[in-house]
């Protein structure tokens, strides 16, 4: 290296090499300071420059030349010295250079040496290393080779250990078992005989596994006799059962026969809850209801003696004498006793059963006999049989349940009954035993729904009966008072002129109020509590068939038709109904036709929110046969009391000897009775009924006025009778009359007034006047006494009439009549007439 | 249909009594009864001359009294009965004489004048009519003086009219006439017993069981009698819930009856089970005074009332003939007939055939012809005869 340097050293000429050794620094910082590239590129960018002195082509000559052609000798001088002072300094760099970079190489060659002397000691102990790595080997593959004897030996002695406790095992298990079976750890037992079971199998062609192996079946037998024995034992608990089931289950015990088995142990045990059911029930043999329930109970029972055939206590317990006759118990009670006892140990039952042969998990052979299908299938039958009987019981206390005082516990019952059995549903999708609940609930409701029905009409009896009874308590003390009149007749108008309106709002406001009460009462049913409400058959058509039709809508018709019945049974004699009752019940029906009948079914359909499926009764409807019934009765009423005044008036007609009375002096009592008896009937209707419209009469057609016009037409007409000539003239005014009047209908429809109603009694008991008195042959004085009568008659009735003119007309037609009739037709003066009349 | 029309027939004096010449069957003939205290009282032969529409009458004088029931021998025309109040003038002049009188209703059987038929018809407006009539030959007296009053005279139905039963109050007489008729006496009776003061307003005696059943109407009940022992069979205690007014036997159904009253009803009756009415129409507005049966065609039942009207109804379900006449399809071809055919095929129904309100005043008496079974005749108390006929299509309706 000293060499280069001194090489170089020499080569450089001050002016010429500068630039040179310049860039060659240069080139060596560069690449020293890794720059090649930029280098490279500056080099190329001013290569072609010879005048460059840093570029790779600079050319002295040309730059000297340069220099002198174009700087002046000033110039040329300060270049110079320029020139010389970084020559000067370049030489300094290198120097410094040069120096350095020798001191490194003296230092390199240093180390190198040292290095060889090193490498040297390293490759010995290397080789050193190598042998005894060589030995260590062959020590080691030595031993091995003197242990591999001794390791097979111990393999085999522990496989031998292995077996010997294996048979050991063997061996002891048949004394293991017994002694499981003294200690009733039958588990144990199972599962060890499971362990064993298919080595003795399969070695069974060895006398002494054998032995063995009978001797465990000799146990196990005994064992699963032992557990059938348990599991057949009544008195184990569920879950002991259920252990039991399971062990007989790995016994390889035939499933089919363990659910049949578990299936009658559980029954009995239900069996017993339904004969406790049914020891509260009447005993089916004492009453008539029996006969009644034998379509329920008929199928029933004959399910329920198949599956207990083999069971002593079966049919038999039936009919078990020693059962308490009565011990009644309320209908909550027997159902949550139903419900604590029987359903819930069929709950435990189904649960336990589905647990044991149905939901367990499927392991090696058992799950190819398919048990959980013919498990499910027995389950249903079973749980149907006896939720039939269950049924059969419950529907039979629900019968027994007559009385309507409390309905919500019936209701309560009721819901407790299918809320339970929604336990059954849960755990036994499918079944049909929750739809068979929920129809007997239904059923329940539909009875309820009759009793109530039934209970409305009573009641609606029972206060008619009262009415009749607080009708007929102050008639008593009428007639007693008023005792002095003369005939015998019955003292209708008298009764209880004062309390027939109170009577009336009693009675329709006792009816609502009980509609109202029962109404609530089947509400209860819908309650939003009340699990079955939700039902579609609740929701729907109990609302709008049930209540609103059989009951609401049958209640109104049984009104309308049991009123209509009054008319018809007493029609023939008439006595038999009170005319007030008629009169009375005329004017409830004709109430329930204006607004009760609308008010109740509003509500019925507010309160149960009826949505009409099916076509309903129409209010309209009701209305037309409420006001059908008021209208008849209103008719009969006028009939019945049209009957008496005419029976009073036939018989007084009838019984007289009319051609042999005297002169009369009065007006007979009979007439006075008439009025009387009429202004009490006016009054009567009065309390119950408008007063209706008459036809306009002149306000000044008192009783004096009448009487005068009257007098002097009967005077023109009985004039002719006395000349024999014209025997047609007795007729002509009369029949003049009839051309021009409107023909009476005597027994025609009143309107709902006051005015109309005696108008109808008026007219009747004056056609029968009529009649009667063309039966008769009247003396002179009889003709009298008719004329006085009837002037009697004309004061005071028309005032009750609708239309004076009938009165008229008809008193006109019976004087007629009279005089026709008499041998000696010699009228009473008119003034006479009414000397008589006023006094009297 | 114009002769469809009623005919009308007016008399001068107030009547109740009518019926038909139930031994003529050729001519539609009625006899009425009038009623007058002051005048001699008339019976009056009214003949119907179907073809022509006319009414013609004779008069024949009943000096006796006022007529209240009248009935026709069934074996000779020219033989009726009465029963009468005795002659108001008798009466009146008893009255005056003695002021101490009764009035008495006697029954008296009655022949008339050969001459009354060929007197030749007079029409009925004949003025001079009236002025000569004839009397009635009197035959017999039904002496029951000591009975009480005659309501009623009924002839044996069908019978050689010998035998005649009279009620009287309670008493219940039947009587043998002679060949002739002029004797006539008591062979048997019966009483009707009881608290009151019991009276038999109407009576029939029965075609049926050879004519040995009466039965008879007193207050509101119907009792049947047998006539060989005189003693009652059964009693239909209240019938009718006031009196019941007539009574008539089915004709052609042994144990029918049909019975009206003052309840307005009428009922009908199978006298075996007599505990309630087969049937009970109340169309009525007033008392039903009589009920009769179409003699052929017993489900035609006329009534007349005091309410002035007279219905006459059609009463299928409990005739003798309740489906109807059995008709052959070729019968029927012409239009108007098909109509009849298709109504034929219904269901036949009980109904109100039509009511008549020719009358004015009340009615008391209704009787079909005995000639023609299309034909009736309806009496008034003014006097007034109306004579009509069953609707041409119901006509042919039963019959084809």
């Amino acid at each position: 290296m000293d060499g280069d340097i001194n090489a170089t050293a020499p080569g450089t000429t001050p002016p010429d090499t500068d630039p040179a050794r310049k860039r060659r620094v240069h080139g060596m910082l560069k690449l020293y300071y890794g720059l090649n590239e930029e280098g490279k590129t500056v080099d190329q960018a001013e290569s072609m420059d010879p005048c460059d002195i840093n570029g790779p082509h600079f050319d002295p000559e040309v730059y000297l030349n340069k220099l002198r052609r174009e700087c002046s000798l000033g110039e040329l001088m300060d270049q110079e010295t320029c020139m010389v002072k970084q020559i000067r300094s370049l030489d300094s760099d290198m120097q410094t250079l040069v120096y350095e970079n020798y001191n490194k190489f003296i230092s390199a060659t240093d180390t190198i040496r040292k290095m060889k002397n090193d490498f040297k000691k390293m490759e010995d102990e290397m080789d050193c290393l190598s042998t005894n790595m060589a030995s260590i080997t062959d020590f080691s593959a030595r031993i091995s080779g003197t242990l591999q004897d001794q390791h097979a030996q111990i393999t085999k002695l522990s496989g031998v250990h292995t077996l010997l406790r294996k048979l050991q095992f063997l061996f002891e298990l048949p004394a293991r078992l017994n002694k499981c079976l003294e200690l009733q750890a039958y588990a144990q037992a199972v599962s060890s005989h499971r362990r064993a079971r298919c080595v003795l199998q399969q070695y069974s062609h060895m006398p002494s596994f054998r032995g063995i192996q009978d001797d465990c079946h000799a146990i196990m037998d005994k064992l699963a006799q032992e557990l059938r024995q348990k599991f057949r034992d009544g008195g184990s608990s569920a879950k002991d059962l259920s252990e039991c089931v399971e062990l007989l289950l790995q016994l390889d015990e035939p499933a089919e026969e363990l659910c049949d088995k578990f299936l009658s142990h559980a029954q009995s045990r239900l069996e017993a809850d339904l004969l406790g059911l049914e020891a509260e029930l009447r005993p089916p043999l004492s009453s008539g209801p029996t006969a009644v329930t034998d379509p329920y109970t008929g199928p029933a029972r004959r399910l329920s003696v198949e599956p207990t055939a083999g069971s002593p206590t079966g049919p038999s317990s039936l009919n078990n004498p020693f059962l308490s006759p009565s011990s009644r118990t309320d209908i909550l009670e027997f159902i949550d006793r139903g419900c604590n006892e029987f359903v819930s140990s069929l709950c435990l039952v189904i649960a336990s059963y589905q647990e044991l042969f149905v939901n367990r998990p499927q392991e090696g052979e058992l799950a190819s006999k398919n048990i959980p299908q013919m498990a499910i299938g027995k389950l249903h039958a079973f749980v149907d049989a006896l939720a039939t009987r269950y049924f059969s019981l419950v529907e039979r206390r629900i019968q027994e349940e007559k009385s309507v005082g409390d309905n919500s516990l019936l209701v309560r019952a009721l819901d407790r009954f299918h809320r339970r059995l929604q336990a059954v549903a849960k755990l036994l999708p499918g079944s049909a035993v929750p739809s068979q609940g929920t129809e007997i609930v239904v059923r329940a409701a539909r009875e309820r729904i009759k009793q109530y029905l039934a209970a409305l009409q009573s009641f609606y009896l029972n206060s008619l009966t009262d009415v009749r009874q607080a009708l007929a308590a102050p008639r008593l003390g009428g007639s007693s008072a008023g005792g002095g009149s003369h005939l015998g007749g019955p003292a209708t108008g008298k009764d209880a002129p004062a309390s027939l309106p109170e009577l009336l709002s009693t009675l329709s406001a006792s009816i609502l109020n009980q509609i109202k009460s029962v109404l609530a009462s089947v509400h209860l049913f819908t309650a939003k509590d009340i699990t079955f409400s939700n039902k579609p058959y609740f929701k729907g058509e109990f609302c709008s068939h049930g209540v609103r039709e059989s009951l609401v809508v049958n209640f109104i018709k049984f009104v309308c038709q049991s009123s209509r019945q009054f008319c018809e049974s007493a029609g023939d004699r008439g006595g038999s109904t009170p005319p007030a009752l008629l009169l009375l019940l005329s004017r409830l029906c004709l109430d329930y036709e204006t607004s009760t009948i609308t008010y109740i079914l509003t509500l019925t359909d507010e309160q149960f929110l009826v949505q009409h499926h099916s076509p309903v009764t129409a209010v309209t409807a009701l209305c037309g046969e409420a006001r059908e019934a008021a209208q008849k009765l209103l008719n009969h009423y006028v009939k019945v009391q049209g009957l008496i005044i005419s029976q009073m008036l036939r018989k007084s007609v009838e019984t007289r000897d009319w051609v042999n009375t005297i002169e009369p002096r009065n007006v007979r009592a009979v007439m006075k009775r008439v009025v009387e008896d009429t202004t009490s009937i006016d009054v009567q209707v009065g309390l119950l009924y408008e007063e209706g419209v008459r036809k306009a009469h002149s306000s000044d057609s008192s009783k004096r006025t009448f009487s005068v016009y009257s007098s002097s037409r009967q005077q023109t007409r009985y004039a002719p009778s006395y000349t024999p000539s014209a025997p047609m003239d007795t007729n002509l005014l009369s029949n003049i009359h009839k051309l021009f009047s409107e023909r009476v209908e005597i027994f025609s429809p009143v309107e709902f007034n006051k005015v109309s109603v005696l108008t109808g009694i008026i007219k009747i008991s004056l056609k029968t006047f009529l009649e009667c008195v063309r039966l008769r042959t009247f003396g002179r004085y009889g003709l009298q006494q008719i004329q006085v009568d009837c002037h009697y008659l004309q004061m005071y009735l028309w005032r009750f009439v609708s239309d004076e003119n009938l009165v008229h007309f008809l008193l006109d037609e019976i004087v007629g009549s009279t005089a026709h009739r008499c041998l000696d037709p010699a009228p009473m003066e008119q003034s006479v007439i009414e000397v008589i009349c006023e006094r009297g | 249909m114009e002769d469809d029309a009623p005919v009308i027939y007016g008399l001068e004096f107030q009547a109740r009594a009518l019926t038909s010449q139930t031994a003529e069957s050729d001519a539609i003939r009625f006899l009425v009864g009038t009623q007058s205290l002051k005048f001699d009282n008339q019976i009056h032969i009214i003949d119907f001359d179907d073809e022509n529409n006319i009414i013609s009458k004779s008069v024949l004088l009943h000096q006796a009294g006022e007529i209240w029931h009248i009935s026709a021998s069934p074996a000779d025309k020219a033989v009726l009965s009465t029963c009468y109040n005795k002659n108001a003038t008798q009466l009146l002049s008893i009255f005056v004489a003695t002021s101490e009188s009764r009035v008495v209703t006697c029954g008296a059987v009655w022949r008339m004048p050969p001459e009354w038929e060929s007197g030749s018809h007079e029409s009925p407006d004949d003025p001079h009519n009236s002025h000569n009539p004839q009397n009635l030959e009197l035959l017999c007296h039904l002496d029951n003086s000591a009975h009480g009053n005659a309501s009623s005279v009924l002839w044996e139905p069908m019978g050689d009219g010998t035998r005649v039963i009279s009620l009287a109050d309670n008493h219940a007489l039947l009587w043998d006439l002679t060949e002739s008729s002029t004797q006539a006496t008591i062979s048997s009776s019966a009483t009707l017993e009881g608290k009151g003061q019991l009276k038999f307003t109407s009576g029939k005696w029965g075609p049926h069981h050879n004519c040995t059943q009466l039965a008879t109407a007193n207050d509101t009940a119907i009792r049947g009698w047998d006539l060989r022992t005189m003693s009652q069979i059964y009693c239909i205690e209240n019938a009718h819930g006031q009196l019941v007014r007539d009574l008539d036997f089915n004709p052609n159904k042994q144990y029918y009856l049909a019975s009206c009253g003052d309840d307005c009803k009428v009922k009908f009756w199978d006298v075996r089970n007599i505990n309630e009415p087969v049937k009970s129409l109340e169309e009525h507005s007033h008392w039903v005074w009589s009920v009769r049966y179409n003699h052929s065609h017993d489900q035609l039942v006329l009534t007349g009332s005091s309410d002035s009207r007279v219905i006459l109804s059609n009463m299928v379900s409990i005739s003798s003939e309740p489906f109807g006449h059995l008709v052959d399809d070729d019968d029927l071809s012409d239009g108007e007939d098909n109509h009849q055919y298709d109504k034929s095929k219904e269901p036949l129904q009980d109904s109100i055939i039509s009511t008549y309100e020719e009358h004015e005043d009340s009615v008391y008496a209704v009787e079909w012809s005995s000639a023609d079974p299309w034909l009736f005749a309806s009496l008034s108390y003014d006097g007034r005869l109306v004579i009509n006929r069953v609707p041409r299509a119901l006509k042919y309706h039963i019959l084809l």
